[in-house]
């Protein structure tokens, strides 16, 4: 008897192919999907870092500097923002990192190359310093190039720190000899010499407990906020549920169409575009009522700021309502049953929520990802409320946000009433 | 306007390989109930759904007051009502609550929209359900708010797609008394059923329906003189088994033996009845009920199409 259960699940099983694909096929792909966007799929790497550099100095110290970083493999440099820009100073690469070009920045101070080291000082205030631009919300770019920093130092200038040494022995021990300081000359001129040392090598490794240069870290983004990382997660979680609450709320057409109420519906003076465009703003406004809910409560909750910030995210709301909207009308009408709907909704709700960026940060995903995610539109959704909230941009620069999340409500509604014409007349 | 309230012209449809309506005729007087009659899949269906736009026809046409229905064309279909087979109504909202929507959505507003709302709950019953969530109603009372939706704006004429499916006698009553006001209002009804009980006690028309064609129509008077011609039925119930060598000979004489009743179409009834009851009598055979009566309309259908009603 159980035997016979057993198999006629088997058989119901084997004549859908719906639930045959969902059972055996969807877990592949979902699982590749997830596996490239949180591991990486084994043959590309995390992306790299983009370190944008002003060299206030211009120094042959700085030059070097420059091109010992440039030497290493989890750095792209950018000096410019774009091949026929001026390069970048001090505070052009300020606002570079404050649009979302790069996240972290570095500026090579006037005056560094000409710096030397004094081991004497105890507060620092004697060194070199080198600042450094950071947007925290990538949490891993900054203290990783403040790594990479203070090994690109030792390994490129080795002579500022036997400097450094020998002004501390010449001022305790009472003084160099003429022939000691000629003998110390020509080995300073040796290691500037020598010290293209292949970076990324390990040589010159810093001393434990030794800082070396100064680096003074300047988070130009998160430093002002309460609460910096609520602002990614209210848009990124918010975004994924409104993609959720209009798949399924876009389901009440399936309802309708197979309790008959459609039939009747369209008996009346109601056109089929009518009624798409009136569900389409009911999903907008129930869209725009449930992100302001989630933001309110990031506010008292978390800290987020959002009584200064209320245009840009009126205007991010409602643009991200009406594309989630008609993503859930084009999703009800591509399905034949409520069943099939939940499916495709799960399918497609979670990922484009993983490769645009709503459950892990696009700017941590592989390069390539990183561009797939960008025919997502919740991705680009995620980065106009990522301008409003955290780079706290002008409205006026949401326009490419704006536009791809209105081109795709248009795209999105005329696909569906395409594929709803299959209601209209049989 | 003297033109009909609806004439179909030579309607086809074919959904793949079947041909659901097959060349259909069909045309609706002022002021009349007219009853499209026949059985599952015979086509009812679809033809309903033909006149209200919903299936293009591959051939054919329909005139709603002497103006051409095109598919599609919503504005040509105004003064129509339509009652689907379904419970096509939103079992969340309230009884109240769904009039108003299906009200707005034949722009029906403001003060018109009330008016046709209490009216609507009044010749429905419904008025003290009014606030209750369809999902909570009886069956019965379903179905009646479902005829009632379809009639808010007043429409001329009403199509009603089998409108007693699942419904108790009681209801069904309920159901009968609200279309014969219908009726005593002017409103011209097609009524699609499988019930010949229904098509007998509403309509003054029938047509009968069967795989796509209208095989025959009139009043049910002239649809059994046509094709049963003017004879009676004779129904005798016998108290215990007849005979095989009996039960031949009654077969033989043009009669029909079923178990304990013995039935016959007889254009001399009197004679008939005589010679059946005496050769009954002859075997020793109790006849405990005997009638002499117009045919139904079931034996019209068996008569035509060779086949029950509701096989």
């Amino acid at each position: 008897m159980i035997l016979s259960v057993m198999r006629a699940g088997w058989m119901n099983l084997r004549r859908d192919r719906a639930a045959l694909i969902l059972s055996f096929i969807v877990p592949m792909v979902f699982f590749s999907i997830f596996a490239s966007v949180f591991g990486g799929s084994g043959k590309e790497r995390t992306a790299k870092i983009e370190l944008a550099i002003a060299d206030d100095d211009q120094s042959p110290r700085s030059k070097k500097l420059i091109e010992t970083l440039r030497a290493e493999s989890a750095l792209r440099l950018i000096e410019s923002p774009g091949e026929k820009d001026p390069k970048f100073n001090g505070s052009t690469v300020e606002a570079y990192v404050r649009s979302g070009s790069a996240s972290v920045a570095l500026v090579i101070p006037k005056g560094f190359g000409a710096t030397q080291l004094d081991f004497a000082s105890t507060d620092g205030t004697g060194q070199p310093t080198l600042r450094v631009i950071a947007d925290s919300s990538d949490p891993i770019a900054s203290p990783m190039v403040n790594g990479l920093l203070q090994k690109s130092v030792m390994a490129s200038m080795p002579d500022m720190f036997m400097k450094g040494g020998v002004d501390i022995v010449d001022r305790f021990s009472g003084g160099l000899s003429a022939e000691q300081r000629a003998n110390l000359d020509q080995s300073f001129s040796m290691f500037d010499s020598s010290s293209q040392v292949a970076p990324g090598t390990g040589s010159a490794p810093a001393a434990p407990g030794f800082s070396g240069v100064n680096v003074k870290m300047d988070d130009i983004l998160g430093a002002t906020k309460k609460n910096p990382l609520v602002a990614f997660y209210a848009a990124g979680i918010g975004v994924m549920f409104l993609l959720f609450t209009a798949a399924n709320a876009g389901g009440a057409l399936l309802e309708e169409n197979e309790s008959g109420t459609l039939d009747r519906i369209l008996t009346t003076r109601l056109s089929l575009t009518q009624l798409l465009l009136g569900k389409m703003a009911y999903l907008t406004t129930l869209g725009v009522v449930q992100l302001v809910i989630m933001f309110i409560w990031g506010a008292v909750a978390f800290g987020l700021e959002l009584l200064s910030h209320l245009t840009g995210f009126f205007i991010m709301a409602i643009s991200t309502a009406l594309a989630c909207s008609a993503f859930g009308l084009l999703l009800a009408s591509l399905s034949r049953t409520r069943a099939q709907l939940s499916a495709i909704t799960t399918l497609c709700v979670l990922t484009i929520s993983a490769i645009g960026g709503s459950m892990f940060p696009r700017f941590l995903m592989s390069e390539t990802l990183q561009k797939v995610g960008l025919i997502t539109f919740n991705a680009w959704a995620l980065e106009g409320f990522i301008k409003v909230f955290w780079r706290d941009q002008g409205i006026v620069t949401l326009w490419p946000e704006v536009s791809v999340l209105l081109g795709t409500t248009v795209v999105f509604f005329v696909a569906a009433r395409q594929l709803t014409r299959r209601w209209e007349i049989a | 306007m003297n033109a009909n309230p609806l004439l179909i012209s030579g309607l086809v449809k074919t959904f793949g390989n079947s041909r659901a309506l097959d060349g259909v005729d069909l045309d609706l007087r002022a002021g009349e109930v007219l009853g499209v009659l026949g059985p599952n899949g015979a086509g009812k269906s679809t033809l309903v759904r033909s006149v209200m736009g919903r299936v293009a026809a591959d051939a054919g046409t329909i005139s709603i007051f002497g103006t051409a229905a095109v598919p599609g064309d919503q504005l040509s279909r105004l003064s129509i009502g339509f009652v689907p087979q379904e419970i096509a109504l939103y079992p969340l909202l309230t009884v109240r609550e769904n009039l108003v929507v299906f009200g707005r959505y034949q722009g029906l507003a403001g003060s018109v929209l009330s008016e046709a709302i209490e009216r609507s709950l009044g010749w429905a019953a419904l008025e003290e359900r009014q606030a209750d969530p369809v999902g909570r109603l009886s069956g019965g009372m379903k179905r009646r708010l479902n005829i009632a939706a379809g009639v808010l704006h007043q429409p001329r004429v009403l199509l009603l797609d089998e409108p007693t499916v699942g419904v108790d006698p009681q209801s069904r009553e309920r159901i009968y008394s609200m279309i014969e006001s219908l009726r005593e209002d002017g409103v011209s009804l097609i009524y699609t059923t499988h019930y010949m009980e229904e098509a007998e006690r509403l309509c003054d028309r029938i047509a009968v329906m069967d795989h796509g064609k209208v095989i025959a129509s009139g009043t049910k008077d002239e649809l059994v003189r046509s094709t049963i011609g003017s004879g009676r039925e004779i129904r005798i119930e016998v108290l215990t088994d007849i005979p095989i060598t009996l039960r031949d000979e009654l077969v033989g004489s043009g009669a029909t033996v079923d178990e304990l009743r013995v039935t016959m179409l007889s254009d001399h009834p009197a004679q008939d009845v005589a010679r059946l009851v005496r050769r009954l009598d002859d075997e020793g055979i109790a006849v405990v009920d005997l009638s002499i009566r117009t045919p139904t309309l079931e034996r019209v259908f068996l008569h035509l199409t060779g086949r029950e009603l509701r096989e």
